[in-house]
Formats: structure tokens, sequence, C-alpha cells
């Protein structure tokens, strides 16, 4: 006769797989959950961001960093609401992993990307850049993220494709800018550049902000990048690129063609209508006295690198 | 004795009106000074000077209605509204020329000329400028029937004052839309009054 019988586990305490497999996405949670706790447990966070493997490289802009706490607090994002604080505060129930990116069109092989699986296979670079916004301020941001070509060799474009269209994901019960009484223009939002654009050095897909994942309000888990456009143009969490071979619409242009453009680079001699593009505020830097408005450069003061790209246009005409 | 006690405590009523009104100048001031504003405190200061110069002009303009539709007579504090507006209006603009602009005067006044968004701003201010000077019991009396006449300017400034807040923004957010819509009704009040009344006038 045994001396002990081990107690008989009733089925309903034993773990089922599926969530066993699952305990890394519980532990994240509880993380989270401490965090919260650690906040003082009143507020809903968004979801931590994680740190990143990121590589050097020589994209980097000589002048101080606008802070992070600026970067994540002041930016628009109308997908969250249209006030600039809105992204931060009302995106903490957006789920941006796990997340896939379909890239199609004119291409020779269109496939569905894993985000995750992307930033494992891509050298993921800091590129500190400066980001002007159409409303007349700007920032200085260290994204992480690998060049927007890249992604587009792996489907190898066809030689009809002369443009890249870019959609945003479409989520009115995790993005309260998506539903309600007021809301600002057609869902989703889109972009377009042309390929040359799409190809160059400069333009990137961002993954990553100071090191870490992107935070929901700044275009997690993917985003563009294109530092001599305006800031509309950098499209965010985005779920579907496709080459095409006329130009495709963009949202601000197509809510209002007569203030943004589709080339919208920046450009200070061709102002807003309801505004000049002459000067900006550089965010973060200036505090309340002492306004840190500083002239605003042709491209953005990549002028050197994009300039040839529209050698012989018409840049008033294609504002 | 009751006369004056009463004129003391509209007097006492008018200096609280204008304690309480300067509260949300000071509080954003002092938030902006001490990194409470956000990443842009220059804008957000800048803007809840010139959104509270739009709700002071809109207090002024409830004033007539309150009284006619409900009998409430708030005539007392017209006047510190109506002042309130204006020094609010002027800070907007000062904080405009000053933290905003940097006192950049070639990018300023070009601006102000060629911009309908900053034109009609400007516009809505300079014409509160008489009716804050004309705001003293002097000029009501010596103004007498002109003061009335004089004053109605005050219609075209808060319908400048409004499609200057609604081309501020790229799209229009819910905050603008409630503001503009209390403009256009307590306008459009006034409109419909007339035109009611004036049959009236002629059959008396």
């Amino acid at each position: 006769m045994p001396a002990y019988r081990p107690p008989a586990i009733p089925s309903s305490e034993i773990t089922p797989r599926s969530v066993y497999l699952r305990r890394r996405e519980f532990m994240g949670l509880m993380a989270g959950a401490g965090l919260m706790l650690g906040a003082g447990g009143a507020r809903a966070e968004a979801p931590a961001t994680v740190p990143l493997k990121t590589v050097a490289s020589g994209y980097k802009v000589d002048e101080p960093l606008t802070p992070r706490e600026d970067v994540t607090t002041y930016n628009n994002f109308y997908e969250f609401g249209a006030d600039k604080a809105d992204p931060s505060r009302h995106s903490q129930d957006f789920k941006p992993r796990p997340w896939t990116i379909t890239v199609d069109g004119l291409v020779a092989k269109p496939q569905t990307f894993d985000v995750d699986k992307l930033i494992a296979e891509l050298p993921v670079e800091e590129r500190v850049y400066r980001m002007r916004c159409v409303e007349a301020w700007s920032m200085v941001i260290p994204w992480n993220g690998f060049p927007l070509k890249s992604l587009l060799d792996r489907v190898e474009p066809l030689g009809s494709a002369k443009f890249v269209a870019f959609e945003t994901v479409v989520r009115p019960e995790e993005m309260p800018g998506q539903s309600g009484l007021f809301q600002p223009m057609p869902w989703p939002y889109v972009e377009g550049l042309r390929l040359d654009e799409a190809q160059h050095p400069l333009a990137i897909l961002a993954v990553g902000l100071y090191g870490e994942t992107l935070p929901n309000q700044n275009g997690a888990p993917i985003r563009l990048v294109v530092p001599w456009k305006y800031g509309f143009k950098g499209i965010k969490s985005i779920v579907r690129i496709s080459l095409v071979e006329t130009q495709p619409p963009n949202s601000w242009n197509s809510l209002q063609g007569s203030e943004y453009g589709f080339y919208a680079n920046v450009n200070p001699e061709v102002d807003h209508p309801r505004w000049s593009q002459a000067t900006e505020r550089r965010i973060g830097e200036s505090g309340f006295f002492g306004s840190g408005r500083r002239p605003t450069l042709m491209f953005n003061g990549y002028a050197d690198e994009v300039a040839s790209l529209y050698a012989g246009m018409d840049l008033r005409a294609n504002y | 004795m009751a006369a004056s006690r009463s004129a003391l405590l509209d007097n006492l009523a008018g200096w609280g009106i204008y304690v309480v009104g300067f509260i949300p100048a000071v509080s954003s001031f002092w938030l902006g000074a001490t990194g409470g504003l956000g990443a842009d405190p220059v804008r957000a200061f800048e803007q809840t000077l010139g959104l509270w110069a739009l709700r002071f002009l809109i207090l002024t303009l409830a004033i007539t209605p309150l009284r006619q539709l409900a009998g409430i007579n708030l005539l007392r504090f017209r006047r510190a509204l109506g002042l309130l507006a204006f020094w609010y209006a002027a800070m907007h603009f000062t904080v405009y020329l000053t933290l905003d602009r940097g006192l950049i005067w070639s990018t300023i006044i070009p601006d102000i000329v060629r911009r309908p968004f900053i034109t009609l701003g400007f516009a809505a201010l300079v014409l509160l400028v008489p009716l804050a000077v004309t705001s003293n019991r002097l000029s009501i009396r010596r103004l007498g029937k002109n003061w009335r006449r004089l004053h109605r300017l005050v219609y075209i400034a808060v319908s400048l004052a409004a499609i200057h807040y609604l081309l501020a923004t790229k799209v229009l957010d819910p905050t603008q839309a409630i503001h503009i819509g209390l403009v256009v009704l307590l306008l459009g009040y006034r409109l419909v009054r007339g035109v009611v009344r004036r049959p009236e006038r002629r059959a008396a």
C-alpha cells in the first residue's frame, strides 16, 4: 500500500494548452498591471513599448532631440481625436500586435508580412529626422525603422508601377476618432508617394521611437516617415501598401485640395492659404518665453538629398 | 439710502466679475510658465485667451435674450463682460505678436494684411476698441442715441471672431461647433426679433 497518494488534480485546475501557450502575453499583462498600479492605478496606461535592437545610421540631424514626452503627447492622429493631446489620451485600447501589412498591386510577388518578423529580419536603423507639421510647428525625432525601399524590393515592383498607395487600419472599436459624431474625414486615412520618392533612402517605415517600439499614439506598429514632406504624409498604423500606375488619393488633399497637395514638400516659399510657412516653432525647445521660432528650410533641410527628385517641376503648382 | 446700497452691491458684483473673469487667463499663464500646458504652451495659452474672448462676447450677447425671454435681468454685468471680452482679445493678440510670432514684423504684417484668417481676427479686435473706450458712463451720456448705434458694432465683431475661430483649425471640432452655434443662435435671435417686431411698431 503506497504511503502517499498524489491528490487528483481536478481538470478545471489544469491550464488549457491555449492559455498556457499565451503565458508571455499573460506575463506582459501582469507587468502592465504592475506598471499601472505603480502609476497610481487610476489611469489606464497604453500597452508598454519594448526596446528594439537597432543599428546606428549616418542619418542624424545635429540639433537637440525633442523630448520623448513631447513627441508622445503632442501630435495629430485623427483616428484618436482631433486634439493634439487626444492620441496619447485615447489610444490605450488600440492593439498593434499581432499585425500584418499587405503589399500588393503592380508587383511580381505580392505578400503579407508580419511586422514583428520584418523587425527581426531587417536591420532597424536609428534615423534622427526633423519633423515639420503643416501647422508650422516642428520636432527632431529619433525614429527606428528601415528604408521603405527594402520592403518594396521584396515584392519586386513591375515596370508599370509609378506610385505607391498607403492605407491606415480602420478599427472604430479601438480608435475613438473613427466613431461618433465628429468625424473629420472618411476612413481609412490614405496617402501616396511617387515610386521614386518611396524608393529614396530617406523614406523609411518606422517601427520605433527613442529605441523602443512605437507607442500607439505615434502610429504603432508601423508608419511612414518622409522627412522632407509635411507630417501629414507620414501615414500611421499601415495595413496595406499598393503599387499603382496613377497618382493615388491622399486624405488631406481629398478633404481640402486648395490647402493640402499631393506632394506636400516642406517649402518656406509656398504658404498655406491661411498661414505662412516661412517659419516654424520648435516644440519643447522654447518653453513659454523666448519663442523658438526659426526659419523653415527648403525640403525641411533635406534639399541636397531630394531636390533632384523635383528638377524642372513647378513647386508652386505642385504644392 | 436703498438705492445707493443697491448701487454699491452692483459695483461689488461688477468687480467680482472682473476678478472671476481673469481667472482663466491667470491660471493658464501660471500653467504655461510652470510647464503645465503640454508640449506647445504658447499655442495653448494663445488659444485659451482667444476662446475666452469669444466666450465673453457670447455672454455679452446673451444678456438681452435672457431678459426678454426668461425675465432675468443681468444688464448691470454687461459692461464688465464686454470689457473682459476686449481684454482677452487684446491679450490674445499680444501673445500672438510676442510669444508666438516673436515680434518678427516682416512675417507678422504680411499675415495680418493678406491672410483672411488673421485679418478677420485683427479686425474683430479693432472693432472692439471703440466699444471699450466708450463703455464708461460719461460716453453713454454724451453719445446719447449714437451710443447704441455704435455698440451694434459688436454684432460684426463677434461674427468676425467666429469666422476667425472657424478658420483656425483644419477640421471642425465639437468645442468650435458649440461656440459658433451659440453665436449664430444669438445673432439669429436678433434678426428674427427685428423682423417680428417691425410690423408691431407699424401697427402701434
